[in-house]
């Protein structure tokens, strides 16, 4: 078998997914193929009841080996079939991040620093290499001065940070995250991207995300794939994907500035006018 | 069935002594379609228990309908100011969508076709229509959002909160929110909703209130709050005007703060030189 095959030079990939939850009637997923290769951004648009949820859980070796239920078609995890992974392994390959930052937080640290080494610390590691997987997370998500703070007293984006810090500290080759910034504001939802491709760069990870912020997938994603009644049923380039105005038909919006160049091109106006508010659109969004 | 609302040099410390609003004067005319934006912890959320009676003021006082409601029970209130939590499963706690929506306008003492009307209505607006006997946890979190708000519509009350409506909503949940705002402004009921969605703000209210550290620092319409002048204090608060409203500044045509408005602009501007 090639190494394409084996999936050993993917973080993630699924090939012709099928997963029903147990006790439900239709298939949540109904045929999904993606693939994240390792040091790519990918993500996930889509309406709600797509399945999106559902692809993260599958993705991340959560579904069905904890929620139960059926799956069919393969799920490669950094170089392994799920179907092979004992729980605590997936966990340890795949690191899994929601909506709620609060509902992440371990709820027993009395400190942000305290709370980053909460993973480290049940996998055994020794207190050496477990200091240096703290800092590293914090100095990576430029947390640092969060350290000493009680987590539950941090806003609703250094929570998330502080969760993502935590998912870090355990050292996973894929990261699958579920529309990690919908509970914050625009400030928090900038942090949460940027350090997303700062995990990229410095770690070599594959990222699943899961975003209704087309605004945002159009910043930090490589490619993205849409989901549409539990297929995957487009996929490109993210500047592809999301400029395609078939998007809007399965229910997702377009970034706003295709959205505005859209309004633009529609409005009957001169060329050279078109073409003028073109040029100061792209140069905004380049800024 | 309308109602002013009048917050007046309103301050709010929690217990522990958070200090989360601080001088806050704030008046909204009967039928005013009002967005509230700021970051999370500005004290956006703080601001509107207090319009229900859910939080009482440190200091200063709320009046609906000219009446200070210190002494006015929160049972009371719900007849005129309507709430539907950020969270939907702080509200939600029936076993079926057709009683959740009900609970409110019979407490209000509706029965019969006209109870019935209200919960249809609600449930048509909400698109839950075919849900009317599942249970809410079977519905996902966006749809248990808009039920929270169907049962905060079916009150039929003359003022209604949203405390971040479109959060969690693929776009056409956010267009079925957008819809009901533009018919509650029709039925010259009042609407103050919480966002973190500037081109909502823009597009859907024709007031915007900005908030930074439990003060209201910019106050207007959208035109006002995202014109060019506007944004260090924007910029403060970390937030950002929309991108409509950044090329229309770009071009030189003034202040356009949604999409419609730049191309009526650009529609109106002489051209390249």
């Amino acid at each position: 078998m090639t190494e394409a095959q084996t999936g050993s030079t993917v973080a993630i990939r699924l090939s012709a997914v099928r997963y029903q939850y147990a006790g439900a009637r239709r298939w949540a997923l109904d045929g999904v193929d993606l693939a994240v290769a390792p040091g790519e951004v990918v993500g996930i648009v889509g309406p709600n009841d797509a399945g999106k949820s559902t692809v993260c859980l599958v993705a991340a070796g959560l579904a069905p080996l904890i929620t139960g239920g059926r799956l069919e078609g393969d799920v490669w995890l950094v170089g392994g079939p799920t179907s092979a992974l004992p729980p605590h392994e997936a966990a340890l390959r795949c690191g899994i991040l929601f909506q709620d930052p609060q509902a992440q937080l371990s709820g027993t640290s009395a400190t942000v620093w305290e709370e980053i080494a909460f993973g480290p610390r049940n996998i055994g590691l020794p207190r050496e290499e477990i200091g240096v997987r703290v800092e590293r997370s914090l100095e990576l998500l430029r947390i640092a001065p969060l350290a000493p703070r009680d987590p539950n007293r941090l806003s609703g984006g250094q929570a998330q940070l502080v969760a993502l810090a935590s998912v870090l500290a355990l050292g996973p080759r894929a990261l699958v995250l579920d529309e990690p910034t919908s509970q914050l504001d625009p400030e928090g939802t900038r942090l949460v991207g940027e350090a997303i491709r700062r995990i990229v760069a410095d770690t070599g990870a594959g990222v699943l995300v899961v975003e209704h912020k087309t605004g945002l997938l159009e910043a930090i994603c490589d490619r993205v794939i849409v989901l549409s009644a539990g297929q995957s049923v487009a996929g490109g380039t993210a500047d592809e994907v999301l400029a395609d105005p078939g998007l809007v038909t399965v229910g997702v919006d377009q970034p706003p500035g295709v959205r505005l160049r859209r309004a633009i091109a529609g409005a009957e106006l001169p060329p050279t006018v078109v073409d003028r508010v073109d040029q100061a659109i792209l140069a905004e969004i380049a800024r | 069935m309308t109602a002013r609302i009048q917050v007046e040099g309103v301050g709010f410390t929690y217990p522990g002594g958070v200090q989360a609003l601080d001088g806050v004067t704030l008046t909204v005319e009967p039928g005013e379609r009002l967005a509230i934006v700021g970051q999370n912890g500005s004290g956006k959320s703080t601001l509107v228990r207090h319009l229900n009676g859910l939080l009482r003021p440190s200091v200063g006082r709320v009046l609906v309908d000219g009446h200070d409601i210190r002494d006015r029970h929160v049972a009371e209130l719900a007849r005129t100011v309507g709430l539907a939590f950020q969270d939907p499963d702080r509200q939600i706690f029936a076993g079926r969508v057709r009683p959740e929506v009900a609970f409110g306008p019979r407490n209000l003492g509706r029965r019969g076709p006209e109870l019935d009307r209200a919960i249809d209505d609600a449930l048509a607006a909400t698109g839950l229509e075919g849900e009317a006997g599942t249970n809410p946890y079977d519905l996902g979190y966006s749809r248990r959002k808009l039920l929270a708000l169907a049962s905060i519509l079916a009150m039929a009350t003359p003022v209604v909160v949203l405390d971040e409506p479109t959060t969690g909503q693929d776009a056409r949940g956010v267009e079925r929110i957008r819809a009901i705002v533009a018919g509650l402004a029709a039925d010259g009921r009042t609407v103050i909703a919480i966002s973190h969605d500037m081109r909502f703000a823009a597009e859907s209210f024709d007031r915007i209130v900005v908030m930074r550290d439990g003060r209201i620092v910019l106050d207007g319409t959208p035109a006002d709050v995202f014109a060019e002048g506007a944004w260090p204090t924007l910029a403060s608060t970390f937030l950002e005007p929309p991108l409509a409203a950044r090329i229309g500044a770009r071009l030189g045509l003034g202040s356009t703060p949604t999409d419609a408005a730049l191309v009526r602009a650009v529609g109106r501007s002489p051209g390249p030189p």
